[in-house]
């Protein structure tokens, strides 16, 4: 049921959603387009299609990912009245420590609170004996679930466009008519596939293979080890682009981005002094992980990713380069959703309201791939390295600083940012100067020792 | 667990905003209770109390005066800061972020319009 005005297709009170995917962008989607028809006073239903039951432990409940809730998400749903219970969150994140082989800095977060959530996707990782853990995806279905959408635990097997609508099979039932089809499925290719049918023009985003394992550590171990702080690694070793360790309630959370991650890359990366040094000294990392995946990742938007009365959203289309996949999901979403209610579903409603926003998340990202590029750099050079290290710590320990490098650096490990935004700052002119200062003082000995000895004198008088 | 939990917490009685001191922030309640005291010079009266996912200091993002109220926690609360920065840079992507803004100051007003209406007529009558 829907109408045809001047602009397009819209949505009329009866029309039906059918959204294919629960995870954070299906779930944004529905919670948002159900907040906007009710502002309107617009009669619309939601079925959400999730096969997998996000109250399972391991791979049956989880969508694989870090679990990281950024600051400026944590914010922006705070504004919109949505509270992230704390029995989702398994740890508060307040800094973030950064470690080369040439030592390491934490980096205080910019104000004196917990802004950033470790949350596990699904009900946690195998093995799991704690049956009060709970996870993010179910908890933001449960908003959905709240607003009146109905959640339909089966795969969808089949869409087909007709007439006036979209028909949507799915196991062990009739196919049924939607108005408007949203794909969230991620990067699962055969759902994918399955969009090709009705919306010809979109090409599947590229993708890569990342690694997230979970360790099984006793809390006072990782209060210990970890404490609140994320821990992020600028070790010189192939392939890898960036690896955290994610400290959560009685896990650890090893993410690891970069090209084609195998086993030995993993097992290159977890032997390394610098992981090694963030476990207890007798903790077997060989040879404790609980659950691990090579989950793929988004490096290149889907093309076209709408048409009429389909749109697709988060990983389907447009995602975050290597950060904040869950803010990615939450933009898309919600812009979806603003499209589809506010302004209708044809493709020109979808091209004009929507395509800016995954366009926006697109250019972002080429800016996020020159910013990894210089990363790489800054592995692979000791000079750079000790520069970077000095300017945090000067930064870190003194009163009057600006922070510009701890800010940048900051934001970009945090994804709170747009990278054209962190890109901006890191080329500031003072930053530049700093770290060519910084560069100098920390590679030339006799500057080098001298700055330790005023460091130690400080220290001591303090 | 205290490391499970988002933004800061303010003991019983804290101040989290004191009226008159400057403020560019917004803060959002994710736990307990805060009492919105107007300090007046016969002494303070609490004017609301609000609670989890209420916000307050909204005034102070689109003003440059200083706050019209005190925001004294009861019991434990934890706050959340809102950034003046990064709101006005998530509401110039999404403006649609700023309609619970709205709403809710929108419902204020009404509220303070009904306050002064009694205060009014109670002083009319009282002549």
């Amino acid at each position: 049921m829907t109408s045809m005005a001047t602009s397009g297709i819209e949505l009329a009170d009866g029309s039906r959603i059918a959204v294919i995917g629960g995870g954070p962008a299906g779930s944004f989607f529905s919670y948002y387009a159900l907040e906007y028809a009710a502002r309107l006073g617009l009669d619309v239903s939601i079925d959400i299609f999730e096969a997998k039951d996000f109250t399972k432990i391991g791979a049956a409940g989880c969508n694989h990912c870090g679990g990281i809730v950024s600051e400026s998400l944590v914010q922006e749903l705070a504004t919109d009245g949505i509270v992230i219970p704390t029995d989702i969150i398994q740890r508060g994140i307040s800094t973030y420590t950064m470690h080369t082989e040439l030592g390491s800095q934490v980096i205080e977060a910019p104000s004196d609170e917990q802004r950033i959530a470790a949350v596990f996707r699904g009900c946690g990782p195998k093995g799991c004996l704690d049956k009060n853990v709970k996870g993010f995806d179910n908890f933001l279905l449960g908003l959905c679930l709240e607003k009146g959408a109905r959640v339909i635990q089966e795969k969808v097997t089949r869409l087909q466009r007709v007439e006036d609508g979209i028909m949507v099979g799915y196991s062990k039932s009739e196919p049924s008519k939607y108005d408007l089809v949203v794909g969230a499925a991620g990067l699962n290719k055969t759902t994918l596939e399955m969009f090709r049918e009705i919306c010809p023009s979109f090409t599947l985003p590229r993708e890569t293979r990342a690694y997230i394992s979970e360790f099984f550590m006793k809390t006072a171990d990782i209060q210990t080890c970890l404490g609140n702080s994320m821990h992020v690694f600028l070790l010189d070793l192939p392939q890898i682009t960036f690896g955290a360790l994610i400290p959560k309630e009685n896990y650890v959370t090893l993410v690891l981005l970069g090209t084609d991650i195998g086993k030995e890359v993993v097992q290159n990366f977890i032997t390394s002094d610098q992981v090694r040094s963030c476990f207890p000294a007798d903790f077997p990392v060989e040879r404790t992980v609980a659950c691990q995946c090579y989950p793929y990742i988004n490096v290149d938007r889907g093309q076209h990713p709408y048409a009429d009365r389909v749109v697709l959203i988060g990983d389907s289309a447009s995602s975050k380069l290597y950060k904040n996949g869950i803010g990615a999901a939450f933009i898309t979403g919600k812009a979806a959703a603003s499209a589809a209610v506010l302004e209708g579903i044809g493709e020109t409603n979808f091209k004009k309201y929507y395509a800016p926003v995954c366009r926006d998340l697109d250019r972002d990202n080429l800016v996020g791939k020159l910013i990894f590029l210089v990363t790489k750099l800054i592995q692979k050079s000791s000079l750079l390295k000790r520069g970077l290290l000095d300017m945090v710590g000067r930064e870190q320990t003194s009163e009057k600083s600006s922070f510009r490098m701890s800010s940048a650096l900051w934001d970009t490990f945090t994804g709170s940012a747009g990278y054209r935004n962190i890109f901006q700052r890191f080329l500031h002119p003072m930053l530049l100067l700093g770290l060519s200062r910084s560069t100098v003082v920390s590679n030339i000995p006799p500057f080098n020792s001298k700055r330790h000895e005023r460091q130690e004198t400080r220290q001591t008088l303090q | 667990m205290k490391d499970k939990k988002l933004g800061k917490l303010y003991n019983d009685g804290e101040v989290i905003i004191k009226q008159g001191d400057k403020g560019n922030c917004l803060y959002v309640i994710q736990e307990g209770l805060v009492d919105v005291i107007l300090e007046t010079p016969e002494g303070d009266i609490r004017v609301a109390q609000l609670g989890e996912t209420e916000f307050f200091g909204e005034m102070g993002l689109f003003e440059e005066d200083v706050r019209s109220c005190t925001i004294r926690a009861v019991g434990e609360a934890r706050i959340l800061t809102i950034d003046k920065r990064n709101f006005m840079k998530s509401i110039h992507r999404d403006s649609s972020l700023a309609y619970r803004l709205l709403e809710k100051m929108s419902q204020r007003l009404r509220e303070a319009n009904k306050k002064i209406g009694h205060t009014d007529i109670a002083w009319h009558a009282s002549k």
